[in-house]
């Protein structure tokens, strides 16, 4: 067990460097989920879903709790029939097909590993019920503890299992039936944060190799981002958001999700012409065009994309408020025109400074107002 | 364990030791001596109450009673089995109505619905046969199998039925490969409460056998009763003691190979 864990650190390291180049994806839909809608006894869940998810995607459904993201996964598995809508696998409607007839397999939140089964006749149950031969089984359980690294624990009794070790028992349960896609309920919630992040880089791994679609449910934004080919973000039953990790956190579309997603500041200000947009009663230069001419916008800036610089010479001026040491970066508040600015910096400043700030034009984010509810 | 909460064992232990572990020896001591008629301080050590048992026809009797256990136990779970079932599967509050149907009888005591079978066996014309004890048995013990398997399937999480079906289980197969192993600890827990009842049950076989009828429980009962062979009664006591102890282990073991641990308190 021991050894088992240290190994999969190095393990870990060793992806990172690879990580990230990117692979081939096809564009090919596997899943439409069209004008999905759910109700629970007259609470509306789920509001008019469309979505698209393409061969060997990783997706991952990112909202806070209660938004609907959990409830689509359940649509997928057949566990939950919606109110209204269709779901389309590689062309077909599945709706009518009850969990055990559609290909797609599920890792459960809090695994639901069998518990009177050991792990080896955990991963090996859905091949049991193919009625495949026995060696055939033996040798595809091997091949799975071998891909979640859990060789020689086919005995062990799952309960005796880390909650990490159990995680893995439950990705190889769902992979060893080859499914076309892998339904993945907030799987990495219940382990420590250093556990999850390691965990975060396999399941990419994992992803990669078999070349299975994933659909992965989260609450957790930097899993998301970490993870995900594509973010769909969701909020009350409702999609906010579809892109790219980056798209999703250089360009959120509106106040939620930028705030969701990573801290901002976000501020009121207008589009004065293309290229050109004002808050603070400053012109600023900017990447955004497309708005009509003194259109009221709100302004996202990271707070690690606000550079502190000298006062004579910066667009804005404001006093430090508060400082916080945060390990790599230093937390600083700004006080702007009774605007609260926050900056993630390496450099510290004294409370009480006044001090000068600056950003880039493509550190701008420009976003359309939301109908109510602005500052 | 905190030293106050401990102290709230005491009472138990103090009534434990008063009306189990002492007469346990009593009855232990009794089985082994013999003492003189006219002065029953005075006895000498024996095992002659352990030899008389071994004639055919208290084997017999033992064996009788095993077999109309065995019968009433086999019955009551194949019985039970669907009933806790389908409770498990009603919506909650129908669920509390029909527990409440199965506990009401309980309520009652045992020997006016014994007498009450009677009755309506009389008129069936069964009165007084080896079916009659069963179904009398069946009758009184049968929440005893259901209540627990009932439990048991009621503790199985939603999610691993769920995990069955999403790797590829129909509801049948997801029944004989998830829930029946996990009921398991119920299925054992239902055998021991039902069997051990009835192995040592003498009021229902007097009631509902006839007058005639000798089960190891009236066995023993007319030991003490009528013939005053404490001695003996206490021996046939012990050996059936053993006998329930052998088996109760062997149903732990299964039960454990089947869920995670059993359900019989040791």
């Amino acid at each position: 067990m021991e050894t088992s864990e240290i190994k999969s650190t190095s393990y870990t390291v060793n992806k990172i460097k690879s990580y990230n180049q990117g692979s081939v994806k096809s564009n090919k839909p596997l899943i439409e989920i069209i004008n999905l809608s759910k109700e629970f006894d007259g609470e509306i869940v789920l509001k008019e879903i469309n979505l698209t998810i393409k061969e060997n995607e990783f997706l991952t459904l990112l909202g806070p709790s209660g938004c609907g993201k959990t409830t689509i996964l359940r649509i997928l598995a057949g566990f939950v029939s919606p109110t209204n809508g269709d779901i389309l696998f590689e062309g077909k409607s599945i709706l009518n097909l009850p969990p055990n007839k559609r290909q797609v397999n599920t890792v459960f939140q809090r695994y639901a590993l069998f518990p009177h089964l050991n792990v080896f006749e955990n991963i090996a149950f859905g091949l049991r019920l193919k009625k495949k031969k026995d060696d055939e089984i033996v040798a595809k359980v091997k091949q799975m503890l071998r891909l979640v690294k859990l060789e020689g624990f086919e005995s062990r009794n799952v309960n005796s299992l880390s909650g990490g070790q159990q995680q893995r028992v439950a990705i190889a349960r769902a992979l060893v039936n080859e499914p076309k896609v892998l339904l993945l309920d907030e799987p990495l919630a219940a382990l420590d944060l250093k556990l999850r992040q390691e965990m975060q880089y396999e399941l990419k791994e994992m992803q990669r190799e078999t070349g299975i679609t994933f659909i992965y449910v989260t609450h957790d934004q930097e899993e998301a981002l970490t993870m995900s080919d594509t973010i769909v973000v969701m909020n009350s039953g409702l999609i906010q958001q579809v892109g790219t990790p980056i798209d999703i956190y250089n360009e959120p579309k509106n106040r939620f999700v930028a705030n969701f997603i990573g801290e901002s500041n976000i501020i009121p200000g207008q589009m004065v012409a293309d290229y050109k947009v004002r808050f603070e009663n400053q012109i600023f230069d900017c990447v955004d065009r497309g708005f009509h001419p003194n259109e009221p916008i709100d302004v996202v800036i990271r707070p690690e994309d606000l550079l502190i610089v000298d006062k004579d010479s910066a667009p804005l001026v404001g006093v430090v408020d508060s400082v916080i040491f945060k390990g790599v970066h230093y937390e600083i508040c700004v006080i702007v025109n009774g605007r609260e600015y926050v900056i993630h910096t390496t450099k510290s400043a004294r409370i009480g400074d006044v001090v000068g700030l600056t950003v880039e034009p493509e550190n701008i984010h420009v976003m359309e107002v939301e109908g109510v509810g602005n500052e | 364990m905190n030293r106050t909460i401990k102290s709230f064992l005491y009472p138990y232990a103090i009534w434990i030791a008063i009306m189990i572990v002492i007469p346990f020896f009593l009855i232990f001591f009794y089985s082994i001596t013999q003492s003189r008629p006219d002065s029953p301080a005075i006895f000498r050590f024996t095992l002659k109450h352990y030899r008389e048992f071994f004639k055919t026809e208290n084997i017999n009797i033992l064996s009788k009673s095993v077999l109309l256990a065995v019968e009433t136990t086999v019955l009551c779970l194949l019985l039970g089995y669907p009933a806790a079932w389908i409770i498990a599967k009603t919506k909650a509050n129908v669920q509390n109505v029909i527990l409440l149907l199965f506990i009401l009888p309980m309520w009652i005591n045992m020997l006016l619905r014994t007498y009450a079978w009677q009755v309506i066996l009389g008129r069936t014309g069964i009165l007084y046969t080896d079916a009659a004890v069963v179904i009398g048995m069946i009758y009184n013990f049968i929440p005893f199998m259901v209540l627990p398997i009932y439990t048991a399937i009621t503790k199985i999480d939603k999610s691993l039925i769920e995990a069955a079906n999403d790797l590829g289980a129909n509801s049948k197969e997801a029944f004989l490969k998830v829930v029946f192993p996990l009921s398991m600890p119920g299925v054992v827990t239902g055998i021991v409460m039902v069997f051990l009842p009835a192995v040592s049950s003498f009021a229902i076989p007097r009631l509902l056998g006839g007058g005639q009828y000798v089960l190891i429980g009236n066995l023993i009962e007319k030991q003490f009763y009528l013939l005053n062979n404490w001695n003996f009664g206490s021996a046939i006591s012990v050996i059936l003691m053993i006998l329930i102890l052998i088996s109760m282990r062997f149903m732990k073991k299964s039960g454990e190979m089947g869920g995670k641990g059993g359900a019989i308190p040791w």
